[in-house]
């Protein structure tokens, strides 16, 4: 049993097929409440500030759109403001739109992403085969844009790599009136059904006070009355020119984190919508021919919230210092917040809430301090979806 | 509060600053020595009040330095507050985690990897290294290849 | 040994183990269940224990925390299998190959604990959910 403890993975079968991540997180239970948590996410160290070192400026885009595959658009734009800040450079106009709608793109993908996972926690299979269906057209789209479905490399120092084809426009409208179709009978769905009120109202709940305490960001921040978005401000590409709103809730629990996710993914596909419509002619990108010393703050507003990236240089090739601070690195501790002294069969929706971009977290497992048993991931998410089980038969 | 409120408001502290650097109009860089670092962070967390975004360790060749980088949002100003650790054999500087629990994690990693001590830290444990990755060895240090 | 082999190619289930990876990889893995690729239609489940799979899908580059935890899963693997390496980081460590904290790539990890061990290569970045499909069962017909 000290040998299990001591080191968990290996006791416990470690991972999920749909929980892609090794994640870590040591739960310490007594009986059924959650009474300390501890997270370890060595995993995942590449080492990445450090490659930067010795990259130069324009590869390094490459790089950091691999920190996190689903916010491998967020990162290399918080990159090259970063860098555009040093050497006072703004891209011409059409670049600007063409980063928007990239990466509003991505946001509804890895929102949609997020609402399947989440169903899947708590029993909802069919909801998560039908945000993973539509998000596959979303996928495709960016396919046919930037010529992969991740890790795009759109971005450069002075603007985009590429440019978008004006023939592909009509496409894009037309997939996305069809996608913003399901998104609204999606959130129609949550908003409107019992069982989910019931499982997710008041699960999991960050304050609005421990939101800011550990400086959470994003999605997780906005839906505990924090309104916070980088895209409002300090407003980056071209989203001062366009029309749209910040989502926040009050409740800070995991129902009031779907709904904000849900319906960012309407203003996402509005955003993207007009960035289309309001595409101004003219070149993707200005020629940047050296950086000059000094420092820059990049950030971007991540589907999990603020990326922020630190660039330091001393004007030769590659930079001195580059500092990257993905979203989940400050929400992913708040879980300390938001799951000690919650039932255990709300462990694994209250992590999925927080949206970890699984890059930088790890798996999961509870011991009983009393008995020093553990609990697994599939046991745990087994609790989860029997918690639901019994929720809708001692309602219907 | 707008730009032109909040720069008075951290003229406040300008006795205990060596330079305020502004290289565009909603980025500032308050420099100091680690000394005041506990103190100059109160004000900006609780005081102003800023929202803290995240720290930068960096190994500067004649010294250490630890950038606090904090957030206005109400203008989208970035302050971030610059604190030199002159002591390149014993780097260390006041934890800022007993009221910034958002600052635990990142005081840790920088540890890990540049091997700055934060005093009165409340749980200095390694964080992003291997538990097999060799002590004294700070990848992030420029005598690292 | 071949006969027990052959028996593989039938559904094979696999288990899916992420050694330090961007997720890209993994999501496409997952992608593979679902209605548009559909995988289950060939008989490939995913299954929630390497002690119940034929084949394992292995992502990441194998950081150093990663390296004995992953070569611990192989390990109670039933034998025989397959390890498929899927991505370009798992082949030959992608865009990090001067991490400081990366010891892969898979296959010299794996060949640590079993010289011998069967591996096929799906390189890609991400590879995408039919090149995924198209590596498995290719790799399979040939064995």
């Amino acid at each position: 049993m000290k040998e299990s403890v001591k080191k968990p993975v290996i006791a416990v079968g470690p991972f999920h097929p749909l929980q892609e991540e090794m994640e870590f997180f040591q739960l310490t239970v007594d009986g059924e409440i959650v009474t300390d948590i501890d997270v370890r996410i060595s995993y995942n160290h590449r080492g990445i500030e450090k490659i930067s070192e010795s990259l130069q400026y324009d590869q390094i885009p490459f790089l950091v759109s691999r920190i996190c595959g689903i916010c491998s658009a967020s990162h290399p734009l918080a990159y090259v403001q970063a860098v555009e800040d040093i050497a006072g450079i703004t891209p011409p106009d059409r670049a600007l739109y063409v980063r928007v709608l990239i990466n509003e793109l991505e946001r509804i993908h890895s929102h949609l992403l997020w609402v399947g996972l989440a169903g899947h926690f708590i029993g909802y299979d069919t909801v998560f085969m039908w945000a993973w269906k539509y998000r596959e057209p979303v996928l495709d789209l960016l396919e046919e844009i930037t010529g992969n479905r991740n890790n795009y490399g759109n971005v450069k120092v002075g603007g985009c790599r590429e440019d978008i084809p004006n023939e592909i426009k009509p496409k894009i409208l037309k997939e996305l009136d069809e996608i913003e179709k399901k998104t609204e009978m999606l959130t129609k769905a949550v908003l409107d059904d019992p069982v989910l009120h019931a499982r997710l109202k008041g699960v999991g709940r960050l304050t609005k006070e421990d939101a800011i305490k550990y400086a959470v960001v994003g999605p997780t921040a906005r839906a505990s009355g924090v309104a916070i978005d980088v895209r409002a401000d300090d407003p980056y590409a071209a989203y001062s020119d366009l029309d749209w709103k910040v989502i926040t809730q009050p409740e800070g629990d995991v129902f009031a984190k779907a709904v904000v996710r849900l319906l960012e993914t309407l203003e996402a596909i509005k955003l993207v919508k007009q960035a289309v419509k309001k595409l101004p002619d003219g070149p993707v990108a200005i020629e940047v021919k050296e950086i000059p010393p000094g420092e820059g703050c990049g950030r971007a507003e991540a589907p999990r919230g603020e990326t922020f990236h630190y660039v330091r240089s001393d004007g030769g090739n590659r930079p001195v210092r580059h500092k990257v601070r993905a979203p989940s690195y400050v929400n992913v501790p708040s879980f300390k917040a938001s799951c000690i002294g919650e039932h255990i069969a709300d462990v694994t929706i209250t992590l999925a809430a927080v949206d970890p971009c699984y890059s930088c977290t790890e798996r999961i497992a509870a011991v009983d301090s009393r008995s020093n048993v553990v609990m697994d991931y599939n046991k745990l998410l087994k609790l989860s979806r029997n918690k639901t089980e019994q929720m809708k038969k001692e309602m219907l | 509060m707008n730009q032109e409120e909040l720069n008075k408001k951290l003229e406040q502290i300008s006795d205990k600053l060596i330079a305020v650097e502004r290289p565009l109009e909603d980025r500032v860089f308050l420099l100091c020595e680690s000394e005041n670092s506990y103190q100059l962070n109160k004000f900006l967390f609780e005081d102003v009040p800023l929202r803290f975004v995240v720290a930068t360790g960096i190994d500067a060749e004649d010294c250490f330095e630890v950038l606090y980088h904090y957030s206005y949002d109400q203008t989208g100003c970035i302050v971030t507050l610059r604190a030199f650790i002159r002591d390149r054999e014993k780097p260390a500087i006041e934890s800022i985690s007993p009221f910034l629990p958002g600052a635990e994690w990142i005081e840790r990693e920088m540890h890990d990897i540049l091997g700055i001590e934060f005093k009165n830290h409340p749980d200095m444990r390694r964080l992003i290294l291997a538990d097999d990755w060799p002590e004294g060895v700070y990848p992030l240090r420029k005598s690292s290849s | 040994m071949s006969w027990k082999i052959s028996a593989l190619k039938k559904s094979p289930w696999v288990f899916h183990v992420n050694t330090g990876a961007c997720n890209n990889c993994d999501i496409e893995i997952v992608n593979l269940l679902t209605p548009k690729f559909d995988v289950e239609r060939f008989g490939i489940k995913l299954v929630g224990s390497p002690r119940h799979a034929d084949a394992l899908l292995v992502t990441g580059v194998v950081t150093q925390q990663a390296a004995p935890r992953l070569q611990e899963v192989y390990r109670q693997t039933a034998k025989p299998c397959v390890v498929f390496v899927i991505g370009a980081c798992a082949c030959d460590k992608g865009i990090f190959t001067t991490g400081y904290h990366v010891v892969g790539p898979v296959d010299k990890i794996i060949k640590e604990v079993d010289p011998n061990a069967i591996i096929a290569y799906v390189p890609g970045c991400p590879p995408k959910p039919e090149a995924i499909i198209s590596g498995v069962v290719k790799a399979l017909s040939t064995l």
